[in-house]
């Protein structure tokens, strides 16, 4: 009776925590009861944010280019330099012109919760001076409004750049550009709305979502194993893997993602704090043991660890602790990245073989799965000791887990379906797949001109 | 004169090499290759064991005169055995002239070493 009065008052609680987190956070409505002092930009924070903003842009370039580039044949590593690079230099334009103002502005009238609109334009409106509205620890100490502009530009880039993966090795450049670009614009900026403005229905909500777990990888990650299912295998693909062509290159990919990756998590605490550190702290622990627990399930299933395995599980524990980043401490890191490593291990070895679908790079096994494991794990885990207006199930607050499962099922579903109807549209207007005679003659050749080594 | 080529594994090169200086044969080319045979290369990737297509090996190239084929042969049979499937092949074929460049010595003249 106790308990269930408990729960009972703990779920009503949790019913009225958005409105008092939409209070606490949304600071571009005006909602707050009392007074609070002007907001004004720390110096201390915006430096940090600086340093955070560039390591998610190496994230992308080089970490991902090097760590996808050395996983798939010699004949075709340009070809995934060249999407990466080029992701970098588009989705910034299209960021800076209107993605920008879609994903964190405002719009009117029904279309508000789910979109902005083109206030901010071309960043119009915001001056050099102008104080960010978004923040989430430090209310009054903030960063400049164009650092938080420049920051969720490179989570802007980086996510389409994760569903290469998927189709790597078959793909037209054309067809991946244009597709790429519809992509960012039609999903990534919507879901970022909904998650992170101030306006969206799933921040409103309450759902959870401190680095983008949601945002990020569960949308790319399904858009990924959409892309896969309908671009096809590989010509000779059999269910039988190709040996990457340079581990060395994927080793160092790893490297960079996991130390840019602390500017993804750390940095999106938006100060130099406290709660940054702990999302460090939350971040590197959670990988170090994905990283570690893979190497050990490698080293019992096939007799010896090898280097591609505990790479892939490093990126598979930072995947999975970056929504919950900021709301887990030490434990909570340890188990999100066991129970990573043991699902995404299974996924990758067990459950693509037996359903036969090419994800080339696992692009759906680690960041599809990983993310939703991620986001899922933070209902699970989320402790007040870190933020106390968040909790999870296990200290008394089963509402955020329900929270979170909306979150991931509508995401989920979004992603799937537009990027199924993103495919349809691009290959009748282009074509995506790469024909036969392209396939094998590499794509380095074929779409770009170029190879990779030259030996004079 | 007759050429010696060998296809040997990459673990037993250096041992075939130091028989073959035992076997007074200094001068030698050789270069990796890919090949296919009865031999399989298991790799793993990504948490499962698979075959690729192809064995990597060191093919061996050198000219000797005739008086030291057999030699040479043994030289290479002892040191790159192992008994298992993928030990590889030798094969001797006719060499109609050798010509040394630095000194243009020609035939049993140039196989020396000077």
């Amino acid at each position: 009776m106790k308990t269930k009065l408990r729960y009972t008052g703990l779920a009503l609680l949790g019913l009225i925590a958005p409105t008092i987190l939409f209070a606490q956070e949304a600071a571009t409505v005006a909602a707050v009861a009392t007074p609070e002092p002007t907001p004004y930009i720390d110096f201390g924070n915006t430096a940090w944010m600086i340093v955070a903003t560039a390591l998610v842009m190496l994230m992308t370039i080089p970490g991902l280019a090097l760590f996808y580039g050395g996983l798939v044949r010699q004949k075709n590593v340009l070809n995934i330099l060249m999407q990466c690079f080029i992701l970098t230099a588009a989705i910034t334009l299209e960021w800076v012109f209107f993605g920008y103002s879609n994903a964190f502005g405002s719009s009117t009238g029904a279309l508000a919760p789910f979109i902005g609109g083109f206030d901010w334009a071309f960043l119009n409106g915001i001056g050099i001076n102008d104080v960010s509205p978004y923040y989430i620890s430090q209310a009054t100490a903030r960063i400049p409004h164009l650092l938080f502009v420049l920051f969720q530009c490179m989570f802007a880039v980086i996510t389409p750049a994760l569903i290469i993966g998927a189709y790597a090795e078959r793909i037209k450049f054309k067809g991946f550009l244009i597709f790429s670009l519809l992509w960012a614009i039609l999903v990534y900026n919507p879901v970022a709305h909904w998650v992170w403005s101030a306006d969206g229905w799933l921040f409103k909500m309450g759902a959870l979502d401190f680095a983008g777990g949601t945002v990020v990888h569960i949308n790319a990650g399904i858009a990924a194993l959409v892309m896969t299912l309908m671009i096809g295998s590989r010509r000779n693909y059999n269910n039988h893997p190709t040996a990457p062509h340079n581990i060395p290159l994927v080793v160092i990919g790893a490297a960079l993602l996991w130390f840019g990756w602390f500017g993804f998590n750390a940095g999106s605490g938006l100060a130099a704090d406290g709660l940054a550190i702990s999302a460090f702290l939350a971040t590197h622990v959670a990988t170090a043991t994905a990283a570690f627990t893979w190497a050990i399930i490698d080293w019992s299933i096939n007799k010896k660890p090898t280097v591609i395995g505990i790479c892939t599980g490093a990126v598979a524990g930072l995947v999975a602790i970056t929504p919950a980043a900021g709301f887990v401490g030490v434990l909570g890191a340890v188990v999100i990245g066991i129970i990573v490593a043991v699902v995404c291990f299974f996924m990758v070895s067990v459950v693509k073989h037996k359903f036969g679908y090419d994800d080339s790079l696992d692009a759906f096994g680690v960041h599809g799965i990983g993310g939703i494991l991620g986001a899922l794990l933070t209902g699970f885990l989320a402790t007040p000791a870190i933020q106390s207006s968040y909790s999870g199930l296990f200290y008394g607050n089963p509402k955020q887990l329900w929270i979170q499962l909306i979150a991931t099922v509508t995401t989920v579903v979004f992603s799937g379906v537009m990027t199924f109807i993103l495919f349809k549209i691009v290959d009748k207007m282009v074509g995506i797949r790469a024909t036969q005679k392209e396939e094998i003659a590499g794509l380095d050749i074929t779409q770009h001109n170029e190879m990779a080594l030259n030996a004079d | 004169m007759k050429k010696i080529e060998a296809i040997v594994r990459k673990t037993k090169f250096e041992e075939v090499r130091a028989a073959l200086h035992e076997a007074d044969i200094d001068f030698l080319s050789w270069w990796e290759v890919k090949g296919q045979g009865t031999a399989r290369q298991g790799l793993i990737f990504r948490g499962i064991a698979y075959d690729v297509n192809s064995v990597a090996r060191m093919y061996i190239s050198f000219v000797v005169r005739d008086q030291n084929v057999e030699k040479s042969i043994n030289a290479i049979l002892e040191s790159a055995y192992t008994g298992e499937s993928g030990d590889g092949r030798i094969f001797v074929s006719d060499i109609g002239e050798s010509i040394r460049i630095r000194t243009k010595d020609r035939g049993d003249e140039s196989l020396y070493n000077k």
